[in-house]
């Protein structure tokens, strides 16, 4: 292996509370956020390792020191550098290094108490495998002379070495650096002691190392940071001479020695050294000269702007920059005949190493996203142009209509497919949500599209979807049909719609196979063999399903019934809410929901796979992640300082009772007076001994018994994006325009969990005591559940016009339901509340017939359109 | 030094030393139910136990021991004990804490019992046993609460705790070597060492230790961000026996890691490597051939002292990959000059600077 070349090691010293007043005060506020901040910008200023310091009387210390560690642990861009654990208490010191993974350095340790404790610590360190600075300190107290600081350090070093085994490379010494220029004779020679200490340690004492506070030499010129600087310059420059190995210095506020202006430095190193006897009086009376000068700010790295601009606009599309797009497009349009050109020439070139990075899993979703935006709007520059020519546009790969299907409103991830063959030269038209099939297919004939893609979230969608393509074959079409969204599968593809059309239906599993399937069905020579597979794979997955008796391990509903579970309305008596009846939240603060989110599921929307926060660090997707992350929190911080969004909700509680699985809601003054009746489902799959056939009535406490009670909800955190959104497609920015969408998703999701929480603790108050960290939050750790209508425990969407009803939502909240119950505006979350403790959710599964004639029974309609509702769940 | 160290220590001077296969995926050749792995004794414990694999070496001695004689038979010189996940905090997956001590005892045992009968039939090759230490599953670098980065599941000193009762246990029953193995997060295996050298302290001897460090990724570092070489830094100071790799990827993709640390340990280097990735089935299909071929590539080229298999590997692969080294000498441990050696997850080398100037001028 190489041998690195010695070098001065820069300690970064600003993550210190006894030597930042900024980062004391951060962690003083528990701004932990901003605390990492100032680490991360000592890394990038240069620090080679982070010194970390918690010593406070005011602060506890111990706790200080772990939280910020194990914060930055999982920072790959700090925890990069070794750490080095900064206190003066033990308990302390061993408190970090119970967190660092990396071989650390402890600061500090000395002989000052004697020997036995400096061998017992000195012990322990080596255990934990950490390097270890030593102070020039014993039991008559702090070095100053050379000759003190040299024999500590020998004695210390003898010890260390010979008594209790410690490899003598992980040894730094620490020979105290003072103050100079005080004004005291005593201390004029401070520097010259530590630099003269410096050269007998490294010279007598083999693989020992020698460090310091450097800032403390200059301590007497506070305020004034041009002469501070140069002091350090100086004293650095001769230290390092002598073997000064590495220093605590604020590495962004060094001079380079030879910038020094001459009269200063001349002072200063009359000072440093010791050379005259009025050196300190000669650089006062120069020093106010030099204050407030100095202070470089850091520029971003621009040097990809001196290249040719075919190549600034191919870096542009791959770093997603936007900042020059138009005006680099201007000077290359100059250099071309005809503005197409540049579309189809430096664009598409751009473009085309993009699809390569994308393929080929260098690039990730959301860099892709940024890329199109960066082309949207160069080709945006460029419409005018090319329409003043009356040009054709450049041809394009193909053409695909896109649309979110008829009682849909979800189009992120159709969105998101659009983008991504955008990027690709397709040329796509997008009808938007809740689009009837008669219009699908109209646009599909006029625009003479080669493809057709339909999206679809919630699973009446499904059924949504087979009307499509059974249209589409009542029109003789025979275009690809390509077929994508939350609930859709291969197997729903080949078994529901396959069947009723017989061009190629295929289900595409993400964004990321969009393209290569489009481009395998535009192509002459691929495209045969590509459908006849698809086809085979079909009909196989096909007459497998068909093959396999389906309702053989149902039980029959009796069956099922009884074997539900024995819920305990004995022991248990459920509490009473606070209120009955509703109670609406206008405009909730959105600042409250922020800290809910779950982030996990905001990265899966951008199919970066892995778990919030160590996705961050992901040594793949890390990087993109980070980005992606960075630009969600800065738009969050605009979403709630400019009020973007505005949520609102309703929640409601009723008395109710179960009545077999359905559960009767009664109006406020209790009694017969009926308000509502939910219909439950109950599994019916064959289960093993000891386990139930579950149905949400079963939490709910029967006719004859107990008093109970029931709730609803209704949130929504989407009101005003309608406008935010439309002005990021103005400016072509599909990046913004997702992130708004994906953010009030999670904005709503967490307000639901936010509210279930107050439910819980405050307005049903069943669990007035309840403490949970988040972790056990997300875990689902507390008592009682919220299913929501159309989910698995309670899988029929058609159940939600009750629960609006109920609250009164519409009016409450301003979320509106489509014809296949979808909630508009989309960033909305319903469900009913059940408090009982053994409430949990499960998936109602398949149900067989009978039940879902009983059902039809009790919903009041006919068994068909029960057999609708619930197609995805039919199990005959 | 202990008769079997000195043993140990001298025949990995004089040639590449063999260690067993995969444990885990041998037993799940076997096919055991989940009556087999309560037995007589835990049939009716409350929760599940299939897949307690190192219960096993209480319920079902005779497979474990089986399959501890067929890697002898194929020429391991080092066998692994059934310990991979015994420890209080593991167990608790299976409600099982309190028999984390006991499994080891047993397991420990149970090796060191099959490995003398061997090395009784083969004197001139005796048989060495190592403790095996897993990772655990819970990670003192990595907070499992995704809202919360500074959150830990478990502490320092309750891994720490942990490990000592396995290692206290496995020692009790008898192996020669510590071998803390897969390691996916090094603050883990600090714990673990840690621990190691209490138990040491109170036993008033030490047994070699080989550490293992498990690369989870293509870019070269394990779950908690360290690459091969950071991570030599971070746990050096328990002077190993040997360090190395094992797991996660086959020979081929394990290779460049292998080189890295051959060049920068001053000590011996162990690699047991997969029997390739998974397939689809998410079986290990690498055969015997291949792997030992691309393992006696490595040997030719001096990268190893101690070679063997992790997932997938069989006794087939332990003899075709002992017959291909045996001719081969082991890796020559360079002698390097002390330097200061730190790491985050990035490894940090300080070199000495040289006193280049004599004695300032005096004051005047």
């Amino acid at each position: 292996m190489n041998k690195p070349i010695a070098q001065f090691i820069n300690v970064g010293e600003r993550t210190n509370v006894a030597g930042s007043a900024k980062f004391k005060k951060l962690i003083f506020e528990e701004n932990y956020e901003e605390a990492i901040s100032v680490a991360r910008h000592q890394v990038e200023g240069g620090a080679q390792i982070i010194d970390i310091n918690m010593d406070d009387a005011m602060l506890d210390a111990e706790a200080a020191m772990e939280k910020f560690l194990k914060l930055i642990a999982s920072e790959p861009d700090i925890a990069r550098v070794p750490i080095m654990i900064d206190s003066s208490k033990w308990t302390v010191i061993e408190a970090g290094l119970k967190c660092v993974q990396g071989k650390a350095v402890v600061n500090s340790i000395s002989l000052k108490e004697g020997e036995e404790s400096f061998v017992s610590q000195a012990k322990q360190i080596m255990r934990y495998g950490a390097a270890v600075v030593v102070m020039a300190f014993d039991e008559n107290g702090q070095a100053d002379s050379i000759e003190r600081k040299f024999e500590i350090c020998k004695r210390s070093y003898d010890v260390l070495v010979n008594k209790v085994g410690f490899p003598p490379e992980d040894i730094i010494f620490d020979p105290n650096i003072f103050a100079v220029a005080t004004g005291i004779e005593e201390h004029d020679n401070y520097g010259v002691d530590f630099i003269e200490a410096t050269r007998l340690i490294k010279t007598h004492l083999p693989h020992a190392k020698v460090s310091g506070g450097v800032s403390n030499i200059s301590f007497s010129f506070r305020g004034n940071n041009p002469v501070r600087e140069a002091m350090h310059s100086v004293f650095l420059y001769h230290a390092i001479k002598a073997g000064m190995d590495m220093g605590i210095v604020n590495a962004g506020q060094l001079t380079v020695y030879s910038d020094i202006p001459a009269e200063l430095k001349e002072r200063v190193e009359d000072v440093i050294l010791n050379r005259r006897a009025d050196a300190t009086e000669r650089l006062l009376d120069i020093a106010e000269e030099f204050k407030g000068q100095g202070g470089k700010k850091r520029v971003e790295d621009l040097s990809w702007r001196e290249k040719p601009v075919e190549k600034r606009i191919e870096h542009a599309l791959v770093k997603g920059i936007a900042d020059y797009i138009v005006a680099d497009t201007e000077e290359v349009r100059q250099k071309f005949d005809r503005p197409i050109q540049v579309i189809e020439g430096p664009l598409m070139d751009g473009m085309n190493t993009v699809g390569d990075l994308f393929g080929s899993g260098q690039m990730f979703l959301p860099q892709v996203v940024k890329s199109a935006r960066v082309m949207k709007q160069s080709v945006a520059y460029l419409q005018p142009y090319i329409e003043a020519e009356k040009e054709e546009g450049s041809r394009a790969k193909g053409k695909i209509i896109m649309a979110t299907v008829k009682g849909d409103v979800h189009d992120i991830g159709k969105n998101i497919v659009g983008v991504v063959l955008q990027c690709n030269n397709y040329e796509v038209i997008d009808l938007g949500v809740m689009v009837p099939w008669a219009d699908i297919l109209k646009a599909a004939n006029d625009h003479g599209a080669d493809i057709i893609g339909l999206s679809g979230l919630i699973t009446p969608s499904l059924d949504e979807m087979v009307t499509v393509a059974a249209e589409m074959e009542r029109k003789g079409m025979a275009m690809p049909l390509l077929i994508g969204g939350a609930t859709t599968s291969r197997v729903h593809t080949a078994v529901k719609i396959a069947p009723n059309y017989s061009g190629p239906a295929i289900h595409v599993l993400d964004a990321s196979r969009a393209v290569g399937v489009a481009s395998t069905l535009m192509s002459d020579e691929m495209k045969t063999g590509y459908v006849t597979g698809i086809k085979t794979e079909y009909d196989d997955i096909r007459e497998k399903r068909l093959a396999k008796p389906k309702s053989d391990r149902l039980v029959s509903i009796e069956t099922a019934r009884e074997n539900a579970a024995n819920v305990d309305f004995i022991d248990h008596t459920p509490s009473e809410p606070l209120f009955t009846g509703t109670k609406v939240f206008d405009d909730y603060p959105l600042e409250k929901l922020v800290e809910r989110i779950d982030w996990t599921p905001f990265f899966r929307t951008w199919e970066l796979a892995g778990k919030y926060p160590q996705i961050l660090d992901d040594d793949v997707v890390g990087e993109s992640a980070r980005s992606l992350f960075k630009d969600a929190q800065a738009m969050l911080k605009q979403i709630v300082d400019e009020k973007w969004l505005t949520a609102k909700g309703v929640i409601g509680f009723w008395p109710a009772a179960r009545d077999g699985d359905d559960i009767i809601l009664f109006g406020e003054s209790g009694g017969d007076n009926i308000k509502g009746t939910i219909h439950c489902l109950r599994q019916q799959i064959e289960k093993r001994a000891g386990r139930t056939n579950d149905c949400l009535a079963d939490f709910v406490s029967p006719v004859d018994g107990k008093p109970d009670w029931m709730g609803g909800f209704v949130v929504t955190a989407g009101h005003g994006i309608d406008e935010h959104v439309a002005r990021f497609k103005a400016a072509h920015d599909d990046y913004n325009e997702i992130m708004i969408k994906a953010l009030a998703d999670r904005l709503a999701e967490a307000f639901a969990e936010h509210m279930h929480e107050r439910v819980r603790k405050e307005f049903w108050g069943y669990a007035t005591d309840e403490a949970l960290d988040n972790e056990e939050l997300i875990k689902e750790r507390y008592k009682g559940i919220r299913p929501a209508p159309g989910y698995p425990a309670c899988p029929d969407h058609s159940e939600k016009p009750a629960l609006f009803d109920l609250l009164n939502a519409q009016e409450n909240t301003g979320v509106e339901l489509t014809e296949s119950f979808a909630m508009t505006p989309t960033a909305a979350v319903s469900g009913y509340y059940f408090s009982h403790p053994e409430a949990k959710y499960f998936g109602v599964g398949k149900v067989n017939k009978d039940q879902v004639e009983d059902y039809a029974k009790r919903r009041g309609v006919s068994i068909e359109q029960a057999e609708k509702w619930l197609s995805p769940n039919l199990g005959y | 030094m202990t008769l079997a160290q000195e043993k140990l220590e001298e025949l990995a001077a004089e040639r590449i030393l063999i260690i067993d296969g995969a444990m885990g995926t041998m037993i799940q050749k076997e096919g055991l139910e989940e009556a087999d792995y309560r037995g007589e004794r835990f049939a009716d414990w409350p929760s599940d136990l299939k897949g307690n694999n190192d219960l096993l070496v209480i319920t079902k001695p005779d497979i474990i021991g089986k399959i501890h004689g067929e890697f002898l038979a194929a020429g391991a010189d080092i066998i692994e004990t059934d310990t991979f996940n015994a420890t209080r905090i593991s167990m608790a997956d299976y409600d099982m804490q309190e028999y984390a001590r006991e499994i080891n005892v047993a397991g420990a045992a149970l090796a060191r019992r099959v490995a003398d009968e061997w090395t009784l039939k083969t004197p001139e090759k005796p048989r060495f046993v190592a403790g095996s230490i897993g990772p655990m599953n819970q990670s003192l670098s990595v907070s499992p609460d995704v809202n919360n980065p500074g959150y830990r599941s478990v502490s320092f000193d309750e891994v720490k705790e942990a490990y000592k009762e396995q290692i206290d246990g496995l020692i009790e029953g008898g192996v020669d070597i510590i071998l803390i193995e897969t390691v996916f997060d090094t603050l883990n295996a600090k714990a673990a060492i840690f621990a190691t050298e209490e138990v040491f302290d109170e036993i008033g001897r030490r047994l070699p230790v080989m550490m293992s460090c498990t690369i989870t990724d293509m870019s070269g570092r394990n779950l908690s961000g360290q690459t091969i070489e950071a991570f030599w830094h971070s746990i050096r100071h328990v002077k190993p026996f040997s360090v190395g790799l094992n797991c996660a990827f086959g020979a081929d993709l394990l290779r460049s890691h292998a080189v890295t640390i051959a060049g920068i340990a001053d000590t011996h280097v162990c690699v047991f490597p997969n029997a390739g990735l998974p397939n689809e089935m998410g079986e290990y299909d690498e055969t015997p051939e291949t792997m030992a071929g691309h393992l006696k590539g490595w040997a030719d080229e001096g990268l190893l002292n101690i070679v063997g298999g992790c997932c997938g590997t069989t006794p087939d692969h332990i003899r075709e990959i002992t017959e291909q080294v045996k001719s081969v000498s082991p890796r020559k441990i360079p002698t390097l000059e002390p330097m200061m050696k730190l790491s985050g997850i990035d490894p940090v080398q300080i070199a000495s600077l040289e006193p280049i100037e004599t004695r300032l001028a005096p004051a005047e």
